[in-house]
């Protein structure tokens, strides 16, 4: 990237994803910043470019038994097992709290068979106050012995399919990294319809008490999330901008602006950050402050002249 | 609820493996309630990633360094060396910069304190009592029962002494007070006053025991637990307890960092409640669907 010469005052961070305009390319990773309220005495909700809300499920879920997180070496295991309040709920008591803002609501959903994805699609495609759908398929189809959706092409083809047909609303599909190759996944899901990806989400992980002998949480596996695992994310994104022609959200690891400038520069329209909102319940305010900084140090006055620039 | 970025005041050595931190901590004697916590960032890198929860010991106020300065409001925290971030920790000194986000979570029901009230601590656990028994309208009312596995395990009497609570000190070698379990003491003490409230903080086998005889008893119990927390702000959805009439098919999950850390007990399942420590397991994906 070549420095520019000019002094500028003001840089666009405006950008657009599926038809969403964002204020500015950060957002925060489902799961990691609940329904908004949990944060919002510590951050300005209105500063983001957008909300994800925690994965949501036609009806209420309970999760799994505790342990249900543990620390790693720069970073984290969890396996809450999507815990969440329905769909139901969440339209009554979560929904009112995010209008209040100024700023797009993606739902982040899940289902345990096909239709279970179209049914929450269908409810959602119904709010006003939903701005986009982020679908996770890093989920076991039970109709099919549990197999991950997203770890097989045309369970995801199918399931993104379905969910297409049930919404016209910005449909943003999250891959699962835990795939030989990611290519293929974000094909399907382009081809299926989605109008953007998102990645990555957890790489599965273990940890062991070795006095015990007994895994750290007791759900023996979980996900992997933290600054540890930014590399395997950029590289994960960076192979899937080049496979789809949709815009993708790079997510994993970022805790600064300089994280989050390695996936734009790999070609991430957005990123999300998730297990730093946890370190520093102000991290993406400190983010969007010093990602602005970043372009007028390097002369940039629209971010998106920043987004895609890598070059090899 | 507010995350400062602060320093340490002090930190020095009480008892052999525990430390007493005194942290600068702007606006927390008006906020912060007994049973509280905080979310403490031990230094500004990001290792280690998570924050480690620890009780609120007492709030306060120090002269400024110079006479036109306002004086300076503190927190202390005591911790036990147990890990990484507590290692860390016992290295700090004045003026490290660290973070603290907090007051954080419920705390006692203080309008349960009339009359008498029994506080029960085991080690570490002592700490969120201190607050409760500063806030005791009568104290000469309230005793409090320390336990501890040895004789370094005990921690904060005097201070407890200094404010007119009656003390009883008991560890399970017998090296300083009554040999035994404390809640051997607490069944005495509840011979005598059958009326008392109790509240608990300590190790999960000591509240479960300390659970079994207040339930015999009909007596009301506060407890304050610990799970492992990542957030503490009710996001992240990862230290959870099970609450009163908690089933498969029916679950209730409390979060520890806003419901808690404090309960009335009458609100936890206790016949099954999993522990950080006695979970079961099966295999899984990350979603923790069965296979
Ligand atoms: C509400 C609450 C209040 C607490 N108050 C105190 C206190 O006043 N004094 C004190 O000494 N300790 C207290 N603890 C326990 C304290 O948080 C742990 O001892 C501490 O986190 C250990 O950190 P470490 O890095 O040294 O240990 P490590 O074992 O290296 O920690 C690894 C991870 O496990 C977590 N962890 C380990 N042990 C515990 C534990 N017992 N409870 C919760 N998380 C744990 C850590 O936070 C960290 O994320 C409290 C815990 C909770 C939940
Ligand atoms: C505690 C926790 C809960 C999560 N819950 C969800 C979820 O409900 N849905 C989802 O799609 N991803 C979930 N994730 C994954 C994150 O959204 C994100 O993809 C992942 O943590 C990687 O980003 P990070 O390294 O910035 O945390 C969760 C992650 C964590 C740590
Ligand atoms: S620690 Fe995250 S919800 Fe309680």
């Amino acid at each position: 990237m070549k420095r520019k010469e000019k002094v500028i005052k003001n840089v666009n961070m405006q950008v657009e994803i599926a038809g969403i305009t964002l204020r500015n390319p950060i957002m925060p990773a489902s799961g990691t910043f609940g329904y908004g309220e949990e944060y919002a005495p510590y951050l300005d909700l209105n500063s983001l470019g957008a909300i994800v809300t925690k994965g949501l499920s036609l009806n209420p879920k309970a999760g799994n038994n505790t342990p249900r997180v543990c620390e790693t070496v720069g970073g984290m295991l969890n396996a809450i097992g999507l815990q969440n309040v329905g769909i139901e709920q969440f339209i009554y008591q979560k929904m009112p709290f995010l209008e209040q803002f100024d700023t797009p609501v993606i739902v982040n959903f899940f289902g345990n068979t096909q239709d279970e994805y179209g049914e929450v699609a269908a409810r959602l495609d119904e709010l006003p106050g939903v701005a986009g759908l982020e679908m996770n398929i890093s989920c076991p189809n039970v109709k099919h012995g549990g197999i991950i959706f997203g770890t097989d092409p045309q369970a995801a083809f199918a399931a993104v399919a379905s969910v297409r047909k049930r919404t016209s609303k910005p449909l943003i599909v999250k891959l699962t990294p835990n795939v030989t190759d990611i290519q293929v996944t974000a094909r399907a899901a382009e081809e299926a319809g989605a109008d953007a990806i998102s990645l990555i989400n957890t790489l599965t992980g273990m940890a062991v008490d070795v006095k015990t002998r007994r895994p750290r949480l007791a759900n023996t596996i979980g996900g992997l999330s933290g600054p540890a695992i930014r590399p395997i994310a950029v590289r994960l994104v960076h192979q899937v901008v080049q496979a789809v022609k949709i815009p993708v959200i790079g997510i994993g690891g970022i805790s600064r602006a300089m994280d989050a400038l390695e996936f734009l520069i790999v070609g991430a329209k957005a990123v999300q950050v998730g297990t730093a909102n946890f370190v520093d319940p102000n991290a993406m305010a400190t983010i969007i402050t010093e990602l602005e900084n970043f372009c007028l140090e390097e002369g940039i006055d629209d971010i998106n002249d920043l987004i895609g620039t890598l070059e090899v | 609820m507010k995350n400062h970025k602060t320093i340490v005041l002090s930190n020095q050595e009480i008892s052999p493996g525990y430390f007493r931190m005194r942290i600068l901590a702007p606006d927390y004697s008006r906020l912060a309630k007994p049973g509280q916590f905080v979310m403490f960032r031990v230094q500004r890198s990001l290792l280690p990633l998570l924050r480690r929860p620890f009780g609120i010991f007492r709030t306060g106020f120090m002269p400024a360094d110079c006479d036109t300065m306002p004086p300076k409001e503190f927190i202390e925290i005591i911790y036990k060396v147990v890990g990484s971030g507590t290692e860390i920790m016992q290295g700090l000194h004045y003026g490290d910069p660290v973070e603290l986000l907090g007051p954080l979570g419920s705390g006692f029901d203080l309008n349960l304190t009339s009359g008498d009230n029994i506080l029960v601590g085991g080690g570490i656990g002592l700490v969120p009592l201190y607050m409760l028994a500063e806030s005791i309208a009568d104290p000469s009312r309230a005793e409090v029962l320390i336990g501890g596995r040895s004789r370094d395990d005990i921690i904060t009497v005097t201070e407890f002494e200094r404010l007119g609570v009656k003390t009883f000190v008991s560890t399970e070698d017998g090296s300083i007070g009554d040999a035994g379990l404390v809640t051997k003491v607490l069944e005495q003490r509840l011979e005598q006053k059958p009326k008392a409230r109790v509240f608990a903080c300590g190790p999960m086998p000591m509240i479960r025991a300390v659970e079994k005889i207040c339930r015999s008893k009909g007596v009301a119990l506060q407890v304050s637990l610990e799970e492992l927390m990542a957030c503490g702000v009710g996001a992240c959805l990862g230290c959870v307890v099970k609450g009163e009439g908690h089933t498969t098919e029916r679950p209730s999950y409390l979060c520890t960092c806003t419901v808690g850390p404090v309960f009335n007990a009458s609100d936890l399942a206790w016949d099954n409640h999993d522990h950080a420590s006695g979970a079961v397991s099966y295999g899984g994906c990350e979603c923790g669907e069965k296979r």
